[in-house]
């Protein structure tokens, strides 16, 4: 992950922050610049609920090199409290732990290290609750 | 009144038990937990250190203050493991708990009485009336070197306390500290462990110091040790504490809520915050609580509290201590272990 990139993601990766359309209420995460319902280009700020749960998962068992100590290791897609699906790591389990429609909470954890000398990337990521 | 408006603690799920180390380097487990006191100690997840238990900490430190993040004017984060040598983990906290960006950060370094020190500035701050809340946080993911007796207790976790003047939970009613140069236990620049002087950590250093911030702090105050429901002092093993407490004239029940080192190891800067924070949990109206800390080089910041009636209302709006301690525990064997701190040298 590019330092740049990590910078402008913080908003979102750091604090879930998401936008509302004004005319239809549609929420977007990540935010969007035009509501792809209504065309609306007008938006409220919003955070979402760290509370979720798990719509589906998969097991990574070979994963980017960033990742590989970490293997066998769960990534799922989760349905947070606003309705909103976001695709999140699930940590502290092991992947016989993890079933659809468990509930998470999404919780602050390093994402990866720009090697041994860059920067910290952090991030959201499920567990169990 | 200035005192803690929320506090909030936080510890990994991971755990070793003291037996699964001493096995390792060839030690009698049953004389380490006699010795120590130490049953088994946290371990931060692969994907942890100070920065998010810190974040972790303040999140449930506001669930108790019921305050806007953005009226927060300080964050001071205490730790002898912060990520980065150069950037404050406290810009990274702050930014996650949306505190930013018109804050005062700044990150603490004192060994293991840090958190304190954070702690201390806020109260300053707020009585002094330079900012209208601040938030301090004493957390840490210790480092032991292996095969030393330090890695049957370094472990990992922290706590956070809002400090300000209304909506008081614990008002501060006075602080002390007593500071010397003692080299009992250091970590030189580009060293990846602490080293420490054996025995000479006891007597010169903790004992000294402990006793010397206690005393002063009753002399100060004019109370007596039965004057206080509770105390907590900085736990390094399960015995120094007991042994500070009994020559201070407290008794063990004073200290048990706060002594919580045989489940949770030495959290360094998180070490007697956490305890307080555990004290916290089960305080009532008017009780008083004694706190303090010790950090080797070497120092103690002593506090007196007096809880308020507010108690009732914030102590089931975040997890407790007990909880995070008790429940959803993941044992790790040694190599498991190695593998979480990075002990093991691997390619590039």
């Amino acid at each position: 992950m590019p330092s740049p990139r990590y910078w402008r993601e913080i908003p979102q990766r750091y604090r879930l922050e998401a936008n509302k359309c004004k005319k239809c209420g549609k929420i977007f995460f990540p935010p969007r610049l035009i509501c792809c319902e209504c065309r609306g280009q007008a938006f409220e700020k919003i955070r979402l609920s760290d509370e979720g749960k798990i719509i589906t998962f998969t097991v990574i068992r070979v994963a980017p090199q960033q990742f590989a100590t970490q293997t066998p290791y769960v990534v799922a897609i989760v349905e947070t409290k606003d309705e909103v699906r976001l695709t999140t790591q699930v940590a502290d389990c092991k992947p016989e732990d993890v079933e659809i429609g468990k509930k998470v909470r999404l919780v602050f954890r390093k994402i990866q290290e720009e090697g041994k000398t860059g920067i910290l990337c952090y991030g959201y990521k499920a567990v169990l609750v | 009144m200035v005192g803690i408006i929320g506090y909030g603690s936080y510890v990994p799920r991971y755990r070793i038990k003291a037996e699964e180390i001493a096995k390792q380097w060839g030690m009698d487990p049953d004389a380490i937990k006699r010795g120590l006191l130490l049953k088994e100690k946290t371990v931060p997840g692969i994907d942890e250190d100070t920065i998010t238990i810190s974040v972790e900490a303040g999140k449930n430190a506001l669930k108790r203050a019921e305050i806007d993040p953005q009226e927060i004017g300080a964050v001071y984060i205490g730790s002898e493991s912060h990520p980065y040598a150069v950037k404050p983990s406290g810009t990274v906290v702050a930014e996650a708990l949306g505190i930013v960006p018109e804050v005062h950060i700044a990150d603490y370094e004192f060994a293991c009485k840090a958190g304190t020190e954070a702690m201390f500035v806020c109260y300053s701050q707020v009585k002094a009336e330079v900012i209208k809340y601040g938030l301090a946080i004493g957390a840490d993911t210790s480092q032991g070197a292996p095969g030393d007796a330090l890695e049957y207790s370094a472990s990992a976790g922290g706590s956070a306390f809002i400090f300000g003047k209304e909506k008081v939970v614990a008002e501060i009613v006075e602080t002390y500290s007593y500071t010397t140069d003692t080299p009992d236990f250091w970590r030189r620049e580009g060293a990846f462990y602490p080293r420490h002087s054996g025995r000479f950590t006891g007597e010169p250093a903790y004992f000294k110091h402990v006793i010397g911030a206690g005393k002063g702090i009753l002399e100060k105050t004019g109370l007596k040790p039965d004057d206080f429901a509770y105390a907590v002092f900085h736990m390094p093993n399960g015995k120094f504490p007991l042994t500070a407490g009994k020559k201070l004239g407290f008794t063990k029940e004073q200290l048990e809520p706060g002594w919580i080192v045989p489940l949770m190891g030495n959290t360094y800067s998180g070490s007697s915050p956490t305890g307080f924070s555990a004290t916290l949990d089960v305080a009532k109206q008017g009780e008083l609580i004694l706190l303090v800390s010790f950090g080797s080089g070497a120092g103690s910041d002593a506090f007196v509290f007096k809880v308020t009636d507010r108690i009732d209302e914030v102590r089931d709006k975040a997890i407790k201590v007990k909880e995070l301690l008790e429940n959803d525990r993941i044992y790790l064997n040694y190599g498991q272990y190695a593998k979480f701190r990075e002990k093991i040298i691997m390619n590039e």
